[in-house]
């Protein structure tokens, strides 16, 4: 430090007297004490944000749908440990983010595909999805999404079936959709033997028919769109496992957002402009008119319809809470969420509205995880101190 | 939580564990058998020893002169002998020269030192006596830092001072001698701040006091109440409410500027203790001596504020207070930025607000950052610190710079939170110094090549 003074014996300081405690102390830089929060609890705690959904999944599609979920969450597992063996890299099974991946793939599965449909998804989103970019934390994509999209390809006939396992009722906005959602409360099957479109695939044709006669259509809110909308609400519709039940997701978010581990900002922004775009984005009808849902003016009720549609049925709520959320794949700063969100809304409603699939969030959020450094490079806050002072 | 108080954005709550010696009156703390007053007090040049071994000193001598202009006269701390100047531990790491005084028991004053001024004489002196006296006092800022009063109170021509803040926060967990202070002494701090606000000649003090303590906020809001231009308010408790910058912000809403000073912006932060040493300095010619020091920490069995001498051994102090079985840490300051100790030979600096002994367990092993967002959201600065921790993490100082590492005042926020317990301060801490010695190199290489000797051959 200073220059040396050298006093001999003094070289350190001489022993006081016996203070009766050893002089041996942990030396550390500060802070001193941490919190106890640590990733293993923040994952298990989004694990159990998901049970609502999957208890949902369960008593809409039956016990098969829990069997799924199961077989899912035990590959990603086992995929993840036996990856990271071959790869020499400590075995971190125990922090449950293998599970998230599992259950969250499950989520997004047909209630009915094949046992090994799971397998094969969890190993591709655990292997390539997340270990391959370097294991949490370092992947730049929702591991689930990657396995769901890889399916997409491998499974077609499993994962986008034009006709869907309903266990219940199936009146979903006639008043909107006309004949098409006619199949299903025309069917005269019982419970167990209807089979129709999800909501979403059924009301993508139809939208711009819907949208042009529009003067046939003012019908007053009645009992059967109540249920129907409680049907959505609640997840008595078709769909994949994890999406039906609205209520269940919304619990799930709650949880989530009670811990802070996700943020209103990016599901909010997400679900917001994915609707509003529904609403200004213009659609080829079938006489070959561009016209759109705004040309729906006053008409309230086909306006509320159509996005309930889009809102309750699919995985847009799903995606909402429980993957644009991903913290990995998100960005920091919170005009970033916000321009992220958007980002994905737009693309949600782009895919959904002139798109080759009904449903468009598994790849929104992919396209916008793959902008997620570009979109946090340039909303960095302003730094502390940086800003003319104010007079 | 304190809704609709005065507060900085960003920041957190972290528990207080303020209680063990929040209702402990200040006590004289233990006189050793040997005093080490160090002569590294704080920021700025060394001090320089004016005795030689075998010299008798009283207490309030001087015993060491300021260094430089950024630097503080030392007193002797109690009557007795020089025993040695030499080597000692210091707080700070390393290893600094100090002055061995071994104390004769007696605690006699030094003729002139101890002598009550009169009001009217104190209210005559001019700014400039003021400052002298403070100087004079060895007063440097007691909240930590030790950043010597009379250089804050001399601002360059061009930069004046509006407003005069005394900071009763005390933001970090465990420590309460402010608070203690401020409940014992209220009446002491302001007039401490009075001379202050004349020294600077500012329109106006506000004392700042967390909304935590609102028995002390209480008591100064009755000692300030009917003078001009004084004013006592309450803010939010959240962490690091007490830092200058922030502080600042949440009174006056402006921002030091990056890389600037409170006086960039008319302002001028001092913590509860100096106001008291001011007016110790001022109204009864003591120069700075002693300090409340709390003694705390769950490894501590009588936790404790004590009005320490300068130059105590912290040894002493856990002597007199006990120290518990599995204790492993020895702090100097609080658990946020306090610093932690390889030997409880150190002595008790001017700016050593507390000596915690805690049994936390040793940090975490660190894994990736999962990017929870946590440190951003919460940084009081707008930093990211979840880049600076991966470009540490890669000993990317280039990088760092350009992620604004050097405007971190390492509060500690973004790490206490981290869920991967990832030692992002500890990174930073590291960044910054890689990038001052870099600058230094840098600036070695352009006089060299400046100088027409030094060029060398292409």
């Amino acid at each position: 430090m200073s220059e040396s003074a050298g006093t001999p014996g003094l070289k350190s300081a001489p022993p006081t007297a016996a203070s009766g405690f050893p002089d041996q102390w942990l030396v550390s830089s500060s802070p001193h004490e941490r919190s106890t929060e640590s990733v293993a609890q923040i994952m298990w705690t989004v694990v159990l944000a998901l049970l609502p959904t999957c208890v949902a999944g369960v008593v809409v599609f039956g016990w098969y749908a829990g069997v799924l979920i199961v077989i899912s969450a035990a590959a990603a597992v086992a995929a993840e440990a036996a990856v990271q063996k071959v790869l020499h890299r400590p075995v971190t099974i125990g922090d449950g983010s293998a599970v998230v991946t599992g259950v969250l793939l499950a989520c997004c599965l047909p209630p009915n595909c094949s046992w090994y449909v799971p397998v094969v998804g969890s190993f591709v989103a655990i292997f390539i999805g997340k270990q391959l970019f370097g294991g949490l934390g370092r992947n730049y994509f929702n591991p689930a999404l990657i396995g769901r999209a890889f399916l997409q390809f491998a499974f077609p006939s499993q994962i986008s079936m034009p006709q869907w396992p309903i266990v219940t009722r199936a009146s979903v906005f006639e008043s909107v959709t006309g004949s098409i959602f006619k199949v299903a409360a025309g069917s005269p099957g019982g419970p167990d033997a209807t089979s129709l479109a999800t909501p979403l695939a059924q009301i993508k044709p139809a939208l711009p028919a819907a949208v042009s006669p529009l003067a046939a259509l003012g019908e007053p809110l009645n009992q059967d769109k109540l249920d129907t909308l409680r049907d959505l609400f609640l997840g008595n519709i078709p769909g994949s496992i994890g999406e039906v039940s609205k209520l269940a997701i919304l619990l799930g978010g709650l949880i989530l957002l009670l811990n802070r581990y996700i943020n209103w900002r990016l599901p909010l922004a997400y679900v917001g402009m994915a609707l509003l775009a529904v609403l200004l984005l213009p659609v080829k009808d079938s006489s070959g008119h561009w016209t759109g849902l705004y040309a729906a003016e006053r008409h309230w009720d086909i306006i509320g319809e159509t996005l309930s549609v889009h809102l309750l049925s699919g995985g847009l709520l799903l995606g909402a809470v429980f993957m644009i959320t991903d913290m990995v794949t998100s960005p920091t700063t919170s005009k970033g969420q916000v321009i992220y969100g958007i980002a994905g809304g737009i693309l949600v409603a782009l895919i959904r509205l002139y798109g080759g699939y009904p449903e468009g969030v598994c790849y929104s959020i992919l396209l916008v995880n793959a902008a997620r450094l570009i979109v946090e490079k340039y909303t960095v806050p302003r730094v502390f101190g940086t800003r003319t002072r104010k007079s | 939580m304190s809704f609709g108080l005065p507060t900085f954005p960003g920041g957190f709550h972290p528990p207080d564990r303020k209680a063990p010696s929040a209702g402990c009156a200040i006590a004289p703390g233990p006189m050793p058998e040997r005093l080490a007053v160090s002569l590294a007090q704080g920021l700025g040049a060394p001090s320089r020893p004016v005795v030689a071994a075998g010299d008798r000193v009283l207490r309030g001598q001087l015993i060491a002169e300021p260094g430089g202009f950024v630097s503080a006269a030392l007193h002797a701390p109690t009557s007795g002998q020089v025993q040695a100047i030499g080597e000692c531990p210091h707080p700070a790491g390393l290893r600094a020269n100090a002055i061995y005084l071994v104390p004769d028991g007696a605690d006699q004053w030094a003729p002139g030192t101890n002598v009550p001024a009169s009001e009217d004489a104190v209210a005559a002196s001019k700014p400039k006596e003021i400052v002298e006296k403070v100087r004079a006092a060895g007063l440097v800022g007691m909240g930590g830092a030790a950043f010597p009063t009379h250089v804050k109170l001399s601002p360059p021509a061009g930069k004046a001072i509006d407003t005069v803040i005394v900071n009763g926060c005390e933001c970090e967990p465990y420590l309460t001698a402010d608070h203690r202070l401020m409940l014992e002494r209220p009446a002491d701090i302001v007039k401490g701040l009075r001379l202050l606000v004349r020294a600077v000649g500012a329109a106006r003090g506000i004392i700042a006091v967390e909304a935590n303590k609102p028995d002390a906020h209480e008591r100064l809001l009755r000692e300030v109440r009917g003078i001009e231009g004084l004013a006592c308010r309450m803010v939010a408790v959240k962490y690091p409410q007490g830092a200058e910058k922030q502080l600042i912000k949440a009174l006056l809403d402006r921002e030091v500027p990056s890389g600037g000073l409170p006086m960039d912006i008319g302002a001028l932060v001092q913590n509860v203790g100096t106001a008291v040493a001011v007016t110790e300095a001022l109204y009864f010619n003591r120069p700075l001596t002693e300090r409340v020091v709390t003694v705390s920490g769950e490894g501590l069995e009588r936790p404790a504020n004590l009005l320490c001498r300068i130059g105590v051994p912290y040894k002493a102090l856990l002597a007199a207070q006990g120290v518990r079985p599995g204790a492993r840490r020895l702090v100097s300051g609080g658990p946020m930025m306090g610093l932690a100790q390889w030997t409880a030979d150190v002595p008790v600096l001017k700016g050593t607000s507390g000596v915690l002994v805690l049994s936390t367990p040793p940090p975490p092993d660190w894994s990736a950052c999962i990017n929870c967002g946590k440190c951003v959201e919460s940084c009081p600065t707008y930093l990211m610190p979840n880049r600076l921790s991966k470009l540490g993490e890669f000993r990317r100082f280039e990088d760092m710079a350009a992620h604004h590492a050097l405007d971190c005042i390492e509060c500690g926020v973004c790490t206490w939170q981290c869920p991967a317990k990832r030692p992002i301060v500890h990174w930073i801490r590291q960044g910054k110094n890689e990038l001052r010695l870099a600058k230094l190199k840098a600036e070695a290489a352009k006089k060299k090549a400046e100088t027409p000797e030094g060029v060398l051959p292409q």
